[in-house]
């Protein structure tokens, strides 16, 4: 797009902005800590009971042309295409007809965040029950001027038929007021049987541009007059800006100005190199005070346990009958990093004293929100616009670098400013995933079921996103000072922290307490799956623990403790697609099974693998997986595969190989090299995704639920090949060789 | 300092300091959107383009080095509307998440199958080995490799 039409566009938002039919309430994911609003509970399907007016979602023109409006965002999760293809669906058009709209606070509905997988459960079933409506009032439109009854007209292609096969186009049919009614609670749906879009593994309609060099991400936006930005971050979290001789920094070529505002610190260029050349020129001028702000890593899950702490009880059922067996044991989760491959990018414009931001953020409402209370700006003179950037799997430095921009974009006003994160500072600044501590005692009666389950949790809030300013490094640092929000304690049904805290299984008794902890030494917020990562590893090996208790096979005594039938069919499918059996394996070799329903009210995924360890390096090879996944009707069966086979291989780099390193003052993985992640050596050999379709339930979506199951099947192959039972993240080549190391010691006391 | 280089084909002259990184001057000076920032330290291989047909890091080669030279980036694979093979193998296998890694990937396996038109799934997989996907699309980027090299040996295979 170019410069002319990009002020266009910005030109036309008051208008739009004014016109746009606004939502009741704030649409949330369950997911924000502190005093964010509750989840709603939706009287209309999905998304529409927070906005309720049907062209909040579709609008048709005179000429026909449709545009479909999401609040959500593409996060090359394929979200754009699966809305598509519902939208499409009900409307009874190509989906080519239509022009997708996604995550704009000038022109979209606000949904909140696009988290938690919540886009197909909510915008996707919005758009679906609108675009339904929407195809019901054109066909009352028709019957009233054909005077026929609607029961005989039908819907095709972008127009509506009469038995004697006359039509009127969508366009000759709309009006200005048409589609401006609230939803109704029942919508005219099609039948399973009637569908040709849902369930469809339509190709992506992103894809072509990205493998050619098109203008994807925000990264590639160049406008007219553009300049380009870095800023200079201190060098630590607790760092501050003692003095800086700006003098030579001026002076460089192509400089176009130095911006200090407390302790932020930036430089804008002509020209991107020179950008660079000029930051590492002000980042030497620059002095700092530092200080040690961070606790000591090597006794990480100790520091945690002894945190103040407040209790919140996440569930307390049934009493435990008496156990024969009982196991118990703690895990751990270092701090993990989102690691986006490409570092967080924004541009803002600041002109007629208004401000544009195109930023790769996961909620363009909050982050308006949050950057108007930095700049005292309304929302009237502030629009935020979604343009993709690199996966972020949460919320990493998107809403930042889009502060950072807005920030140094008031100081030029007309001036589009670039601001690209350089690698060291996305890792070194990105809000990281929180480190956990989990207990978990529990047991077996006599007849090899589940008698007990007691557990407990240690994590901070999982959830730092904007709201306020002070959720943003630039509003921190910026002479202001915001403040970062006090986290608060919440137990929802989505959880945080404690998401999926709650073992599905049955057992007499199930107890479940969230010590949440308030410092929060390293920064952290939303990484895929929140707490249900560490906690389903820890609830997975503990099945696995419990069946070797019970002398039972792990599927089948997973399936004894199953009573949702779709929970079973999920492990069933992947036990059976897998080959599950107990046949000897080679040495070294060993089998791993994991399941979980994600949310337990989410997508089911269970996942079967085989993985071998090398006992001389430690290193753990998974060779093949096999998953099943039921994410309720499958609008997209290849979109759920490739974020599943995504889930997984991103669960087992987590798995083996991530935690962030730090040190008493800073974060010192700050790279590739000293965060390492998954390369191609470490892929297994295949990753089958198996689709469970389920038509006519809602959309479950399915972003998120591999992570958890993955990781404990990885730890459950290792404790079959090898007889250990691992409890602390990651399973390095280091700490696999020790622990093999100390097992064979121990072994040889014992022998000797 | 103006150096002339070919660039998917086309003669450019670029007048910029010499110690700019390639990947600047593809992404800044010729307004190319193939070759991707990830790390600027030669960790990632997002940034990766063919020199002579060689995969090389385009965030660690100073123009000055490229005097000459011919450039290849994704952009010189073939258009949304004419897809090259490698272009049109990663449609084909829906091979990307967000797609950033994506460019990088398309151009070391291209310089694969040049240099090797049989490479065989254990050189795909090596040969990737520099460059990182944080979506977990490997699955997806080895089968589309695969599927290249045989739409480039003649659609069968
Ligand atoms: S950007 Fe060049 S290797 Fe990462
Ligand atoms: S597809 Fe997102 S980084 Fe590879």
């Amino acid at each position: 797009m170019n410069a002319l039409s990009r002020r266009g566009l910005l030109k036309g938002a008051g208008a739009l902005v004014v016109s746009f039919s606004m939502s009741r309430a704030f649409a949330q994911e369950g997911e924000v800590a502190g005093g964010a609003p509750k989840e709603a509970v939706p009287e209309l399907p999905g998304a529409l009971a927070q906005s309720p007016f049907l062209d909040s979602w579709i609008r048709i023109e005179a000429d026909g042309s449709i545009k479909v409006f999401t609040g959500k965002a593409e996060l090359g999760q394929g979200v754009k295409t699966a809305i598509l293809q519902v939208a499409a669906e009900e409307l009874e058009v190509e989906p080519r007809a239509i022009e997708m709209i996604t995550a704009d606070t000038g022109q979209t509905p606000n949904e909140g965040y696009t988290a938690g997988s919540q886009s197909m459960p909510n915008s996707a079933t919005a758009v679906r029950n609108a675009a339904a409506q929407a195809r019901a009032l054109l066909i009352g439109q028709a019957a009233g001027r054909w005077s026929l009854d609607p029961a005989t007209l039908r819907a095709e292609n972008g127009s509506v038929i009469a038995p004697n096969g006359e039509t009127l186009s969508y366009g000759a049919l709309v009006s200005s007021t048409l589609l401006h009614v609230e939803a109704q609670p029942q919508s005219p749906l099609k039948a399973p049987d009637q569908l040709r879009q849902i369930g469809q593994s339509m190709q992506r309609i992103d894809i072509p541009g990205k493998v050619t060099g098109g203008e994807a991400y925000v990264q590639d936006m160049r406008m007219t007059g553009m300049v380009h930005a870095r800023v200079v971050r201190p060098p630590s979290y607790g760092a501050q800006l003692q003095a800086v001789d700006t003098a030579g920094v001026d002076a460089m070529p192509g400089v176009v100005g130095v911006v200090r505002d407390g302790d932020f610190l930036a430089v804008v260029a002509d020209k991107e190199f020179r950008a660079i050349k000029a930051m590492r020129m002000l980042a030497k001028a620059a002095q700092w005070s530092e200080s040690e702000t961070l606790p000591d890593s090597s006794a990480l899950p100790d520091f945690l346990r002894q945190l103040p702490r407040e209790d919140g009880t996440v569930a307390s059922e049934g009493t435990p009958v008496p156990s024969a067996h009982t196991y118990e044991a703690s895990f751990t989760r270092p701090y993990q990093a989102h690691g986006s491959i490409g570092p967080s990018c924004a541009v803002a414009l600041w002109e007629d004293e208004r401000m544009t931001v195109w930023s790769h953020t996961q909620g363009v409402y909050p982050d308006q929100k949050a950057i108007g209370e930095m700049l005292e700006l309304g929302p009237d003179r502030l629009r935020v616009v979604h343009r993709e950037g690199s996966g972020c799997y949460g919320h990493n430095g998107a809403d930042d670098a889009a502060a950072d921009a807005a920030l140094i974009a008031q100081r030029f006003p007309g001036r589009p400013v670039r601001v690209q994160w350089m690698r060291e500072q996305e890792h070194g600044w990105e809000p990281l995933g929180p480190a956990m501590v989990t207990q978990v005692r529990a047991g077996i009666d006599a007849s090899g079921q589940i008698s007990e389950w007691n557990y407990e949790l240690w994590s901070n809030t999982h959830s730092t996103r904007p709201g306020p300013a002070g959720a943003l490094l630039a509003g921190r640092h910026s002479a202001k000072r915001f403040a970062p929000e006090e986290p608060e304690l919440e137990i929802t049904k989505s959880g945080n922290g404690d998401r999926n805290s709650v073992p599905l299984y049955v057992s007499p008794s199930k107890q479940v307490v969230w010590h949440f902890l308030k410092d929060m030494p390293l920064r952290v917020s939303a990484l895929r799956g929140l707490g249900a990562y560490a906690n389903v590893f820890s609830i997975e090996s503990t099945m696995d623990e419990l069946a070797l208790l019970a002398k039972t096979d792990p599927v089948a005594f997973r399936l004894k403790h199953l009573e949702d039938l779709r929970a079973k069919a999920v492990v069933e499918e992947a036990a059976t697609r897998f080959g599950w059996s107990n046949e000897p394996l080679p040495q070294n070799t060993g089998r791993g099974f994991g399941f979980a329903r994600y949310k337990n009210f989410a997508a089911y995924c269970a996942i079967a693998l085989e993985a071998e360890i090398d006992p001389i390096s430690g290193r753990v090879q998974v060779k093949r997986v096999v998953s099943a996944i039921d994410s309720g009707q499958a609008v997209n069966p290849d979109g759920i595969r490739n974020q599943t086979e995504g889930g997984i291989l991103q669960s087992l780099s987590w798995t083996l190989f991530e935690a962030v390193p730090f040190d008493r003052t800073r974060v010192t993985g700050i790279d590739w090299s000293t965060y390492p992640i998954l390369r191609f050596s470490g892929v297994p050999a295949s990753v089958e995704v198996h689709v469970i379709d389920r038509p006519g339930e809602p959309f479950l979506g399915s972003g998120e639920a591999a992570q958890g199951p993955m990781a404990g099947a990885i730890a459950n192959a290792i404790r079959h090949a090898t007889g250990l039972r691992l409890t602390d993240l990651p399973f390095s080549r280091e700490r696999v060789r020790a622990a093999l190391m100390q097992a064979a010691g121990t072994e040889l006391t014992q022998n000797g | 300092m103006a150096v002339t280089l070919r660039v998917n084909g086309k003669e450019q002259s670029v007048e910029t300091e010499p110690d700019t990184p390639l990947l600047y001057v593809l992404r800044d000076d010729l307004a190319l959107n193939g070759a991707k920032y990830g790390c600027g330290l030669g960790q990632c291989g997002a940034c990766t383009v063919l020199v002579d047909d060689k995969p090389v890091l385009s965030c660690l080669t100073p123009l000055m080095l490229l005097e000459g030279r011919s450039i290849t980036t994704v952009e010189g694979l073939g258009t949304v509307g004419k897809p090259g093979p490698m272009q049109q193998a990663f449609i084909e296998e829906q091979a990307a998440q967000c797609g950033y890694c994506i460019p990088g990937m398309m151009m070391r396996a291209e310089a694969l199958v040049r240099r090797n038109p049989d490479a065989g799934d254990t050189e795909i997989r090596d040969a990737l080995e520099a460059n990182l996907c944080r979506c977990g699309t490997h699955s997806r980027i080895l089968k589309a490799v695969a599927r290249a090299r045989d739409l480039k040996r003649g659609g069968g295979a």
